[in-house]
């Protein structure tokens, strides 16, 4: 894992102390919350519906275990001992007090963490694949140059006042598990010939416009990789609208000047970043790369997996994933248990979580944007004792990537800009499909969910996507569908009328019946929905 | 009627004006059409209350109940965590906030 050098603990240590003065001002009344709401918010401080909130960056999703013990802890000192991860791989916390977020930071700090650049016009926390490192597809470990963007980006002072907020996503396999083309900029690192390149995928995102990123460059040479991305936000930031924040996010520029254009003023911009040399040493790169070396795998681990208990194999098959060294997988840990608020766990489970990953997982873990939990590196000859603790603490629920496997946003139970509730429509989807046992039948189904079209729960990249909406006061969800954020990505289409809070859920299980119904041998949803249109969906919800 | 609300500034806790000082319980706010600006402006100048700002509100049960949800939502709690809002163990609740 990275580890921070001396500059990275100093600018972090620095910023914690500099909040502790700002929040001081603010208690004593020297600053005014007009003076001090962009203050706080550039150390990740929301005020939300019932208090403050503090969202902590886990860079790319990666947390060693220590890392996991503060979180918790954290948790259980200053919040109401529970966290939500979200579905950009980090944490947020919806009970933290004012008086404590100096305290808060600077636990953090001592644990090369923090909050900085996760709220505002700025670049914020970079994602990747829950998977890197370990993945058996990826062509390289993409952390190392998440890593890399991640230290241009920090406190990049032409690129702290942008249009709009800014994501980046980086992965290295064709399997794309970090929907990268809905980012603002999404780089796949890809092999060309043998060279390691990266492709650059501009202007995509979700909130109220969804666009699907293009590619602008297929291959720019990772020696010029900090080069391109300062080119492609040059030009969003000189051209971006800033008059309409609707209309500022990268993907309307980009739309708007249409991509030839705006990849030809990239490439403009690009020749003059070459010229002035502002690519980091390779050196760097490669110090970089060092921390992210592979764990001491153990040669020749066994492959064989005792299946003789029902539930534990059913785990095995649902949660577990091929890994690039024999005898390894990388195993889910869901945050979903059936009725459960997806993303959420106690300070108990964090601190099992930390523990497991030290015993089994080289101390690694992370955040995945789907909201659960990966410990990447797990010997299969261990899965058995792993999933054993995982049970007994309500963290064996074996759903990944099924029906029950739910993203949702907090929505209006915690979020003040939400138009409806998005967990409780997810605890009773999940509830509906345990009691039905259609699940397993149901194979991949990806359902996500968002309380307002601001889309933090990626409803337009679900095969099945739920919308909160506000209909005279009452809350009422739309249902839409065929969308998806990964490789085959697209953007769902909406049914037609709304549903109540019950009907939303009978309508999920509608079209759940409709695709048991269509489909053909080996078919996902997703397939059969692109087969056969929306027609015999919306006949079934509406006829 | 019109009640007001705000954030403590130290805890952010929700709060409600009850004519002479902030309550944690909606129960306890009060009518203040035509006033709102006005205590608003004083109160958080003093730092009593963070970004105060009126809302509706209509009386139930001889007490004041916000008119949105939101409101509601935020005057007990989330509706996922009943042993985190204000009434933990009212089986009721949910009829009031929804
Ligand atoms: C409760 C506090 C939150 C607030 C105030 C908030 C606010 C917003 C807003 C305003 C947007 C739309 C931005 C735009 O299109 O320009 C947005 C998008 C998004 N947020 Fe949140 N959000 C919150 C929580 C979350 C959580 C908990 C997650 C993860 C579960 C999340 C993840 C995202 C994602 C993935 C997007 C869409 C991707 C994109 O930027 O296009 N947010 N959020
Ligand atoms: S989608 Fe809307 S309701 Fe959900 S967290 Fe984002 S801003 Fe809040």
């Amino acid at each position: 894992m990275y580890q921070y050098d001396q500059y990275d603990q100093q600018m972090v240590d620095a910023r914690v102390e500099e909040f502790r003065d700002q929040a001081r001002r603010r208690l004593e009344g020297t600053l005014t919350e007009d003076q001090f709401k962009p203050l706080r918010l550039m150390n990740g401080l929301y005020l939300q519906l019932h208090a403050y909130m503090l969202r902590v960056a886990v860079p790319y999703g990666t947390l060693s275990s220590m890392q996991m013990h503060a979180l918790a802890d954290i948790a259980d000192k200053y919040d109401r001992g529970y966290g939500h991860f979200t579905t950009r791989q980090n944490i947020q916390y919806n009970w933290i007090k004012l008086e404590d977020a100096a305290d808060i930071l600077a636990d953090l700090a001592k644990v090369e963490m923090h909050a900085i650049q996760t709220s505002g016009n700025c670049i914020r926390n970079i994602s990747s694949d829950h998977f890197a490192g370990a993945a058996a597809d990826e062509v390289t470990d993409p952390r190392p140059y998440a890593e890399l963007l991640r230290q241009w980006s920090s406190f990049h002072p032409e690129f702290s006042y942008l249009p709009r907020k800014f994501k980046i996503a980086v992965i290295a396999s064709d399997t794309d598990r970090a929907a990268m083309r809905l980012h603002d900029i999404g780089i796949q690192i890809v092999e060309k010939d043998g060279t390691l390149g990266a492709a650059f995928y501009v202007g995509g995102g979700m909130g109220r416009t969804p666009m699907i990123a293009p590619c602008i460059n297929e291959f720019v040479p990772l020696d010029q990789l900090v080069s391109y991305a300062e080119a492609c936000l040059r030009v969003y930031n000189r051209h971006g609208r800033r008059d309409n924040k609707y209309k500022a996010r990268i993907k309307i520029l980009v739309h708007e000047m249409g991509a030839e254009e705006y990849t030809r003023q990239v490439e403009e911009e690009f020749a003059h970043m070459l010229k002035r040399g502002i690519e980091p040493p390779f050196a760097e790169l490669e110090r970089i790369r060092t921390y992210f070396e592979d764990p001491l795998f153990e040669e020749g681990a066994s492959a064989d997996i005792d299946r003789s208990d029902p539930d534990f194999a059913l785990w095995v098959d649902r949660n577990t994933v091929a890994h690039k060294a024999d005898g390894y997988v990388s195993a889910v840990i869901s945050l979903k248990p059936v009725g459960g608020i997806p993303g959420d766990a106690t300070a108990e489970q964090m601190h099992l979580m930390a523990d497991l990953a030290k015993d089994y997982s080289f101390d690694e873990l992370r955040v995945m944007h789907t909201q659960n939990i990966v410990l990447p590196h797990v010997r299969k000859a261990d899965l058995h004792a792993l999933w054993t603790a995982l049970d007994e603490a309500e963290l064996g629920a074996p759903n990944l990537d099924t029906v029950e496997d739910i993203i949702a946003c907090p929505g209006l139970d915690y979020c003040s800009l939400a138009n409806a509730r998005s967990i409780p429509v997810a605890q009773q989807i999940s509830e509906r499909f345990a009691k039905n046992g259609k699940t397993e039948a149901l194979g991949q189904l990806k359902l996500k969910i968002s309380g307002c079209i601001n889309a933090c729960g990626h409803h337009h990249a679900g095969h099945i996507g739920i919308l909160g909406v506000d209909r005279k006061g009452v809350e009422n969800y739309q249902l839409l569908l065929g969308g998806s954020e990964a490789e085959d990505v697209s953007l769902a289409k909406i049914t037609g009328p709304g549903f109540d809070e019950a009907g939303i859920v009978d309508a999920v299980e509608t079209a759940a019946d409709v695709y048991l119904r269509e489909r053909q041998d080996g078919e996902r949803f997703l397939d059969t929905y692109r087969r056969i249109g929306m027609t015999p969906f919306k006949e079934a919800l509406y006829g | 009627m019109r009640i007001l609300t705000g954030n403590d500034l130290k805890t952010g806790a929700v709060t409600w004006w009850t004519g002479s000082d902030w309550s944690l319980h909606v129960e306890d706010a009060v009518d203040v059409t035509g006033n709102e600006d006005e205590i608003a402006r004083v109160e958080e100048a003093e730092r009593r209350v963070n970004v105060p700002y009126a809302i509706d509100a209509e009386m139930h049960q001889g007490h004041p109940r916000p008119a949105h949800i939101k409101d509601r939502i935020r005057a007990l709690g989330p509706t996922v965590r009943q042993d985190l809002t204000l009434k933990p163990a009212d089986p009721e609740i949910r009829n009031w906030v929804i």
